[in-house]
């Protein structure tokens, strides 16, 4: 038996009574790290001495019989855009070259709290704008099932690391997909909560109205876990919602007889991968054996809503991101000579070529003149893609989807054309726009064996009702259980 | 929707980026192309449509206006955030003259 091979919940409860010490566990995951990383580059950094001293110190607790927390001795990987007090955060940019951390994000002192061990920080799209990592000025990451793929993004660092089970956890946040669709190309579980459910305090804002912290895992138990640690309110984001956390690892036994799914006419469209297609089509049946049912819905405004999206993530962050300026921290052009000068060089070089674009656009959007043409205008419908939902929910429990409309393709296929790259998103963004929880979980492989994602999505807060349809889905499938090649 | 290079500079000068050349051109077709995707909005009609700022139903939110340590558990201590600095004098950021 491996150590790599355990769940999440098998690593807690065997490190608690005593089967396995946390630092033989870590030791083989950064082994594991050592010797597969080099090919798949999920990691900006490993944290090899913060991890065995993590892992030692849990140890010495049990030893003690002192208590312990959900997640003690259980191995994350965190994404680069999540503070964590004393360690390098860059956000895969240039721009926060040399910062380093204050302060621990809240999920970071959560799970900190819960004894987890931090492995490493992730690789992702700079500043999570992206679907592939190639917008990383520092790598891209392979996907791990074919290397010469990508692995999605913008938390393509995290869903490798855990698909090759470098990790048997990790954070990733997303705002438009970044969680799901990686997840769904690499064949691993990845949620999205309801916004407002994990604090963002302490992850590095992209676009403030729609971004999420989640879990990836590779079971449904796994990712309970998780959510259970991280979810809850906090002082420090006004956002994060006042209201009491339910047991989601309970949740999971609750049964599927009776729960009534929604398939989105607009979301099976000409030009999908038909191997997608069907794959999603034949999980929907495997939910039904179960005693769910399924009907045809619709989302009208499911067209407009990428619109909508790169009207409002763009101004957000191009709003956001006026703080790096360096002045205070992260990268400072030289020779410069004057304020303005400052400024202008030290983000023109230290923000890569998707940054710039989309604080291009957003800068544009919300610009004297055109603010009600675009801004305003994508608020209103915004608001039309959330009644969408509202209606739907009235006659379905769950919605059912594929998560992305391909599986992953190759490193360089679409780099060169923004807006085929944000097609790519098609499927994820609705969710981030009414603020849903969602999720997607493995559901099969293509002929040449890239994994296939089902994406579900819930009512606000009712996360538990689709992490208990997933743990029955893995009772029926095995797909979750799949590991690449390179990871065997 | 067509932009034109000035309408890039102008932006690029509001939002504090420096572009090279190449960059001016290449956002002027690429800027053009997705405000031209996103013009669909202006197909819906959106008279009657209350704008969305927050998914959820939450007003504002208060707290007590109260001051606390400056720690590494809340925003880090002084020295370690000024520790980030490109360039220092003491306990101060340094930058060029702001007022010439």
């Amino acid at each position: 038996m491996s150590f790599t091979n355990l769940t999440a919940t098998e690593i807690a409860q065997k490190v608690k009574t005593k089967e396995f010490k946390a630092e033989a566990i870590a030791t083989a995951y950064l082994d594991r790290i050592k010797a597969l990383d080099p090919k798949i580059k999920a990691f900006n950094e490993v944290f090899i001495d913060r991890a065995l001293k993590q892992a030692a110190d849990v140890d010495a607790k049990i030893a003690k019989g002192e208590a312990v927390g959900p997640l003690a001795g259980v191995p994350i990987a965190i994404k680069d855009n999540m503070l964590i007090r004393g360690e390098r955060c860059t956000c895969s940019s240039r721009i926060l070259e040399g910062f380093v951390a204050t302060y621990d994000s809240t999920v970071v002192r959560k799970l900190r709290a819960a004894g987890a061990v931090f492995l490493g920080r992730t690789n992702l799209d700079e500043f999570a704008m992206g679907s592939s990592t190639e917008n990383s000025a520092f790598h891209t990451t392979r996907n791990p099932w074919d290397t010469e793929r990508i692995p999605g993004g913008s938390s393509g660092g995290s869903a490798a690391a855990v698909a090759s089970r470098m990790a048997p956890l990790a954070l990733g946040s997303d705002t438009g997909g970044s969680i799901r669709q990686p997840a769904s190309l690499c064949g691993v579980l990845g949620f999205k909560p309801t916004y407002g459910r994990v604090s963002r305090f302490g992850l590095i804002a992209f676009a403030s109205s729609l971004d999420q912290i989640g879990p990836f895992a590779t079971t449904a138990q796994d990712a309970a876990l998780l959510l259970q640690v991280i979810a809850g309110h906090d002082d420090r984001d006004s956002t994060s919602v006042n209201q009491s956390v339910p047991d989601y690892v309970t949740a999971l036994g609750k049964g599927l007889k009776g729960l009534r799914i929604g398939l989105p006419k607009e979301y099976f469209i000409g030009g999908m991968d038909p191997e997608v297609d069907k794959a999603v089509r034949e999980a929907v049946k495997t939910l039904e054996s179960f005693g769910a049912t399924s009907r045809e819905i619709s989302l009208p405004h499911t067209d407009h809503g990428l619109a909508v999206y790169y009207v409002l993530a763009p101004s957000e962050a191009s709003s956001n991101l006026s703080r790096f300026d360096g002045v205070r921290y992260g990268r400072r052009a030289k020779d410069v000579k004057n304020l303005l000068e400052l400024y202008e060089k030290s983000r023109g070089e230290g923000f890569g070529p998707e940054v710039k674009r989309r604080i291009m656009i957003g800068t544009y959007a919300l610009s004297s003149g055109y603010y009600d043409a675009y801004y305003a205008k994508a608020q209103k419908v915004r608001t039309l893609v959330k009644q969408d939902f509202d209606n739907a929910f009235k006659d379905v429990d769950i919605i059912a989807t594929p998560t992305s409309p391909s599986t992953a393709f190759k490193i360089g296929e679409k780099a060169s054309d923004p807006m085929q790259m944000y097609l790519s998103d098609i499927f994820t963004i609705s969710c981030n726009l009414a603020g849903l929880p969602g999720l997607s979980l493995p559901c099969g492989f293509s002929k040449t064996k890239l994994p296939i994602g089902l994406q579900l999505l819930g009512r606000p807060f009712e996360e538990g009702t689709l992490l208990s349809a997933v743990h029955h889905y893995e009772q029926a499938k095995s797909w979750n259980k799949e590991t690449p090649n390179i990871a065997v | 929707m067509s932009i034109s290079k000035k309408d890039v500079e102008h932006v690029a000068r509001l939002a504090r980026l420096a572009l090279t050349e190449e960059e001016k051109d290449r956002y002027t077709t690429q800027l053009g192309q997705i405000l031209g995707y996103v013009d669909k909005l202006s197909q819906l009609n959106t008279d009657n449509v209350p704008p969305t700022s927050h998914v959820l139903p939450m007003s504002n939110v208060w707290r007590e206006d109260k001051t606390e340590p400056s720690t590494g558990e809340t925003l880090g201590s002084p020295e370690e955030i000024l520790a980030n600095a490109p360039e220092r004098e003491g306990p101060l950021f340094k930058v060029k003259k702001v007022i010439e």
